[in-house]
């Protein structure tokens, strides 16, 4: 017996929960302090919209919508990692991504109130819409890879999965490609716990998720997904490879998801609430406004004058999205295709002339 | 001008797109140097190069994803299902994504992929290796659904469906892939994605079908023009959208209609037509529409794969109904 292969998975933190530096020799951003106070604002402003967006749902001017609570450390750190060239494949709750790439809060307010036009966002172009089928974004972004690798473009694709969708095919096959041909691609795993009422135990045998791409060939990490500073460390090195042509990586960010799974679901029903407040202890907002505290460049001033000014931007996005015109019956017709087929335009004239009877 | 069969009136095709515009590759399981389990790419990867005929991981619907990606991204993938028994695990990517993304993000994306698929029994091949499911895709809102029956044919319409900015199945009826050869001028010209073609005219009784099933109609409309009725034969080949007005016009004339399909019958796409000649053309027929399908059976292995497909007999026997009843 020989062995012929052996694998270890890494755990990166750089702040602990306190906001104090775990090691002496902290990654360069933990010394940028302009930019992770920065972070620290968006993150906080994602925070703040997400609340409203709760409120906005429990009285009836919103839809469903799937909370991004406790996740603003992963969302903001991918999202601030990518060049506009970039491509980002979200899931449904990756608000501090999008709105990093230039999508407006309205924009994800008029998605989740049921209206289309949401996804035709301020944000990039080729980037991609929220995606609701678990884990089928991440074929898209292996995809969106192989065009750029073909063209010789030195462009990322950016996705991200639960640990729920790290079960799934799709998410195993797009790794597979992406090591297969090595694509500039970087997989998040957000593993928040619980994919609804599936808690991680459940989910996979293995000990890490994270795992899951050394199989596929890909430089795999795990990170204290709610500490900014190790989440952007991990997707700056893992952008990095990708653009320079060394292929792909995974990253399994640990974190919890503090909210229910969207506003429809009532997670008290089948998780301890010790756990959810134990959780509460290491959600990433707090260490960040603690080390910007201790580097002295945050006050509770500061604080307050940034959550007036978040949730003023808030009010406007409120404003803007219940000021979004319903759309007219003919857009459910006009964007299937680029030329709309005789028979459909036949369904079209017959639901405008029979619209109001 | 060469005479070619239908195999290689697509290979043809696909050849004369990769050369005329770089945004067009193929991709699929063993499309590379070994040209497809059909023949289809033969040759492709050695005159084209690796970056434009792309061996893929087995992983079908990753080959759907993939497709679906670089679409978005301003590519023209076209990606090969090898048989349409492989071809549900892409159901989940082309239904959730390349149907929807053009719509969801208002036209800010579009998708312009081929999905080609030999399909249909006949050649005695394996388990799962000869069904005909093209209403699984023509009941998807956002996609086309595109069926040839002949070499020329098939050379348009795979160019169009390169050429379209939306998503187009491409089902290739694999059993008449050799059948015949037919003069095929490499010129670029491609076919409209909306059209029937009539392949016959006559005056008696309209014969609706497409796909191989041309075979078996055309030649019952020999038999029958020898029992003195003469059939129009209209070969559907864009299967969505349907273009019910050539059907209407042609059963306006002729006051009958018969459907064949290999496919099962319930809920077959030629369940629609009938349904369509019900709403539009009831005034017009002098009997009831026939179907003349495949059963609604697990299609058997190939001992008895020719007793589940429509024959010519049993299209005959339909006429006769309909001409008694009338």
């Amino acid at each position: 017996m020989k062995t012929i292969a052996s694998f270890e998975i890494k755990y990166y933190q750089f702040l602990d929960e306190h906001g104090k530096p775990v090691i002496e020799n902290m990654p360069a951003l933990a010394s940028d302090l302009d930019q992770l106070t920065q972070l620290y604002k968006t993150m906080t402003q994602v925070r703040i919209f997400d609340d409203k967006a709760i409120k906005l749902q429990r009285t009836g001017k919103l839809g469903t919508y799937a909370s991004s609570l406790g996740h603003e450390a992963i969302h903001v750190g991918m999202g601030s990692a990518m060049k506009h060239e970039d491509v980002l494949a979200p899931m449904y709750r990756e608000y501090g991504a999008m709105m990093c790439r230039g999508v407006k809060m309205s924009e994800i307010l008029t998605y989740w109130g049921g209206n289309e036009e949401g996804s035709n966002f301020s944000g990039p172009a080729h980037d991609y819409p929220i995606c609701v089928p678990i884990a089928t974004q991440c074929m898209l972004a292996s995809g969106s890879a192989m065009a750029f690798k073909l063209r010789k473009q030195p462009r990322v694709a950016v996705t991200i999965v639960g640990d729920g969708g790290s079960s799934k095919g799709d998410f195993l096959e797009a790794l597979n490609a992406a090591g297969a041909w090595q694509l500039p691609v970087v997989f998040v795993i957000a593993n928040n716990q619980w994919a609804i009422s599936v808690p991680r135990k459940k989910q996979s045998g293995a000990q890490t998720l994270a795992q899951k791409g050394l199989a596929a060939g890909l430089p795999s990490v795990q990170v204290d997904g709610n500490d900014i500073v190790a989440v952007r460390w991990a997707m700056d090195t893992a952008i990095k490879r990708a653009r320079e042509g060394k292929g792909a990586s995974v990253i399994e960010c640990i974190t919890y998801r503090l909210s229910d799974h969207t506003t429809a679901d009532d997670a008290s029903r089948y998780r301890p609430t010790d756990e959810v407040e134990d959780a509460w202890k290491l959600e990433p907002l707090i260490r960040l406004k603690a080390y910007l505290k201790d580097q002295g460049v945050w006050s509770d001033d500061q604080q307050t004058e940034l959550e007036t000014e978040c949730a003023s931007a808030v009010e406007d996005a409120v404003t803007e999205y219940m000021n979004t015109p319903i759309p007219a019956i003919t857009e459910m017709f006009d964007h299937m295709y680029d030329e709309l087929p005789h028979d459909l335009a036949q369904q079209r004239a017959f639901a405008l002339e029979t619209e109001n009877g | 001008m060469a005479e070619i069969t239908l195999v290689e009136a697509v290979s043809m095709a696909l050849a004369h797109e990769i050369a005329h515009d770089p945004d067009v590759v193929i991709l699929g399981e063993d499309v590379g140097i070994n040209g497809g389990v059909f023949r289809a790419t033969a040759g492709l990867q050695q005159r084209f190069g690796d970056d434009r005929v792309i061996d893929t991981p087995l992983a079908e619907a990753m080959i759907a994803g993939i497709a679906i990606g670089m679409a978005t991204q301003g590519m023209k993938p076209v990606a090969e299902a090898q048989f349409m028994g492989f071809i549900y695990p892409m159901i989940d990517q082309i239904i959730c994504h390349a149907a929807r993304l053009r719509n969801r993000t208002r036209g800010r994306m579009s998708v312009p992929m081929v999905l080609r698929a030999p399909y249909g029994g006949g050649i005695h091949a394996p388990e799962h290796h000869s069904e005909s499911t093209e209403a699984l895709f023509a009941h998807m809102p956002g996609v086309r659904v595109v069926i040839p029956s002949s070499p020329s044919r098939a050379y348009g319409l795979l160019l169009a469906a390169i050429r379209n900015p939306d998503p187009v199945i491409f089902l290739e009826p694999k059993r008449i892939y050799r059948l015949y050869k037919e003069e095929v001028t490499d010129d670029g010209e491609d076919l409209p994605l909306d059209m029937c073609f009539v392949l016959r005219d006559g005056g008696d009784v309209t014969l609706v079908t497409w796909g191989a099933m041309t075979k078996e109609t055309l030649e019952a409309a020999d038999a029958l023009t020898e029992q003195g009725i003469s059939a129009e034969v209209i070969d559907v080949a864009t299967i969505k959208p349907l273009d019910m007005d050539t059907i209407l016009e042609s059963v306006k004339k002729t006051g009958r209609c018969v459907i064949i399909h290999e496919a099962a019958r319930t809920c077959g796409v030629g369940a629609e037509i009938a349904a369509q000649l019900a709403e539009k053309g009831l005034y017009d027929l002098h009997a009831p529409v026939q179907r003349v399908t495949g059963y609604d059976t697990i299609m058997p292995l190939y001992k008895i794969e020719k007793k589940y497909m429509p024959s010519t007999a049993r299209i005959l026997k339909a006429v006769n109904d309909v001409m008694e009843m009338s």
